[in-house]
């Protein structure tokens, strides 16, 4: 299979990626792009890493063949427990290695913006590791529907700002939290939570996360002795699927990202950009993004906070842009099935936005048991952040 | 290139007069549309050199509340990028040279060589879009030139001197960003802006106009010892704010008041 090495030096995934962003931030960009290139390399950096991965976050998280859901479908079903991570999510993959790097670089203030809060909770943890001091910016509405991870920040020790322009939402909160960046840059490590962004923050987490497919691809081989047929994964800004994807990239498997359909795709409201698949720049790199006509950022839906979001990172552009993943997208009441149906099966309540995935296996179970497919699901987070908000969901019928 | 030359006369004319260059910008479509007319005839009656126009974006991040309330109301009550380039052509001819400030996204969509083309079409002189930094904007820098419109350089606190030696060749004029921040205004000048405005004339061939943060007629006046130009944006904006029923009148009386600042140099240095 033909592939070239991306991003290139400037940080391009093809026509998507770069480095967007107001000239006071380039110095601190090309500045982090060196430190990261050194700690990539250095075999002291990897083995500190490598040890809080394992000893602090409890990796590797297992995959295990799922077996009522694969009996009940016709075909085999493997969960990547991504869910059993401390914190419940696979956010801290990424927040352990950018703090690691931010206090390497000196840094002595952390930021993050949160949509869902996961994370928030993920940055500040990795900050209260390190006793460093986390601010958290998160929109307002978001603040009131996620109430228990805005607590649990607190309890970390970090301080949480609800952002109240725009739409009150995640990106609202990343425009936040790059208004800060900007004011204090000097002092200051942005730890953004996916793989958007400017460069080097694309690759840099994707690099972090893709120990979730490194560790996934030797535990199917160890397990059933062939490469699994599907990998399926929800994309929010990507970071849970680019780090499953990208170490089987060059192997003969479908890669599947799900996105959040929300009310439906007809409707308008939904956080589908790669469905849509338009062009556009925003929070620092040009990829697909949901925008009306003037180029004004169009507001996401869906259900899960964590993928209510119009961007994407631009990796994941590229990849559809090449053909190389496939995109389809879910709708809110499918996940809210999914989210039911894994529970049953299996005994785990996945999270919301890792509900899109498993939604989209029981959708194309017809074809993929045709297809005598072999399937692993990222589960990249549980579900007890949502059981609050699916239980007042259905108590009162809406929200 | 004529529109270009009206940046560099402009400069040039506040010189002779031993004064810096005064650079208001208003928001188009706030508080609305139709009162775009009526504010650039006021900021050009009260003695500005240069005119700024915003033209709102959904997710404003290099601009600090006032500046992000007024795109906000600006998009809430329809104002289009149609609508505002219509509107600048019949307002070019009796202003001093305009230029435009937006974000990249709205530029992009609309397609970078199209967008040039209008505005200069419209009578524009240049293109301000503070999330493009010159190492990325390059393609965009050559398709606003190759229309005649100025893509002006940014430079920062945190500028490195390979980029202060990168934008050498640009056109029109240097925008000074005066603090690591977005727009605002802030209590004092920072000290540093005057090492900044020094840098840049040790290198580029072109004036430079300090922004971000500029609250009043004393600040103008401070920044107007060293710097070729003073931008002054929330501030007016916020003035507006105030009584949006008064928007020229206010913007009139707050103007006349910084061009005071601008032109009480005593010997320009
Ligand atoms: C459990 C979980 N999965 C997925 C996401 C979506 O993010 P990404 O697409 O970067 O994995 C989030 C974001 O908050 C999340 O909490």
């Amino acid at each position: 299979m033909l592939t070239t090495r991306v991003p290139d030096r400037y940080g391009r995934f093809g026509p998507f990626g770069g480095r967007y962003i107001p000239e006071t931030l380039m110095p601190a960009v090309e500045e982090l792009t060196q430190a990261y290139h050194q700690v990539r390399r250095d075999p002291e950096f990897q083995r500190e890493l490598n040890a809080l991965l394992k000893d602090y976050v409890g990796r590797p998280t297992p995959l295990r063949r799922a077996d009522r859901m694969s009996q009940a479908l016709g075909f085999d079903v493997f969960l990547k427990r991504e869910d059993l991570n401390h914190t419940g999510a696979h956010k801290i993959n990424n927040t352990i290695g950018q703090v690691l790097l931010a206090r390497r670089m000196g840094k002595t203030r952390i930021i993050a913006e949160t949509g869902a809060g996961q994370h928030g909770v993920a940055t500040a943890t990795a900050a209260a590791l390190f006793g460093l001091k986390a601010e958290i910016y998160m929109g307002a509405e978001d603040v009131k529907r996620q109430a228990l991870n805005v607590y649990r920040m607190k309890l970390l020790g970090a301080e949480v700002h609800p952002v109240e322009s725009g739409t009150q939402t995640l990106k609202d909160a990343t425009n936040e939290a790059i208004r800060d960046w900007v004011t204090n840059v000097r002092t200051t490590f942005y730890v953004i939570g996916s793989v958007v962004g400017p460069h080097p923050y694309p690759m840099m987490v994707r690099d972090f996360q893709s120990v979730i497919g490194r560790e996934a691809r030797s535990q199917i081989l160890k397990l059933t002795g062939e490469l699994p047929t599907h990998i399926v994964a929800c994309v929010g800004g990507g970071s849970n699927s680019m780090g499953i994807f990208y170490p089987f990239r060059e192997d003969p498997v479908a890669l599947v990202g799900v996105e959040a359909a929300g009310e439906g795709l007809e409707t308008g409201r939904h956080a589908a950009s790669i469905q849509v698949a338009e062009r556009g720049i925003l929070h620092g790199s040009l990829s697909y993004l949901l925008q009306d006509e003037d180029g004004q950022i169009k507001p996401a839906h869906s259900i899960s906070a964590g993928l209510d979001y119009p961007g994407v990172g631009p990796e994941h552009a590229y990849l559809h842009y090449t053909g190389r993943a496939t995109y389809v997208a879910v709708t809110d009441r499918q996940a809210l099935a999914a989210f039911h149906q894994l529970s049953q099966w299996e005994g785990i309540i996945p999270a919301l936005e890792s509900a899109h995935a498993v939604a989209w296996v029981i959708e194309a179970a017809d074809q993929l048991r045709r297809d005598r497919a072999r399937v692993v699901i990222n589960l990249s987070g549980r579900g007890d952040k949502d059981v609050d908000q699916v239980f007042h969901m259905e108590q009162g019928g809406a929200q | 290139m004529t529109t270009n030359n009206s940046l560099h006369d402009a400069f040039r004319a506040a010189r002779d007069e031993g004064r810096a260059a005064l650079i208001p910008y208003v928001t188009a479509g706030y508080p609305s549309l139709s009162r775009l007319p009526g504010l650039v005839a006021a900021l050009t009656e009260a003695g500005a050199d240069v005119i700024e126009i915003g033209i709102p974006f959904s997710d404003p991040l290099a601009d600090g509340p006032v500046l992000q309330r007024a795109a906000t109301e600006a998009l809430a009550n329809g104002t289009r990028v149609a609508q505002i380039l219509e509107m600048v052509r019949d307002l070019t001819p009796k202003a001093p040279p305009m230029v435009f400030l937006t974000y990249i996204n709205p530029v992009f969509r609309y397609g970078i060589e199209r967008f040039s083309q209008d505005a200069y079409d419209a009578g524009m002189a240049g293109l301000i879009i503070p999330d493009l930094p010159w190492a990325e904007g390059q393609d965009f820098r050559l398709a606003a030139e190759a229309s005649g419109l100025a893509l002006i350089p940014l430079v920062a606190p945190t500028s490195t001197d390979s980029h202060l030696h990168s934008i050498r060749t640009a056109k029109g004029f240097v925008y000074g960003v005066s603090v690591t921040g977005v727009t605002g205004m802030r209590a004092a000048v920072d000290s540093g802006v005057r090492t900044l405005v020094e840098r840049v004339r040790r290198v580029v061939p072109l004036p430079v106009a300090v922004g971000f943060g500029i609250a009043n007629a004393q600040q103008a006046h401070e920044v107007a010892r060293y710097a070729d130009g003073v931008i002054v944006g929330s501030a007016l904006v916020r003035t507006i704010m105030e009584d949006p029923s008064h928007a020229e009148e206010r913007a009139y009386a707050f103007v006349k008041e910084l061009k005071s600042g601008v032109n009480q140099l005593g010997s320009k240095a």
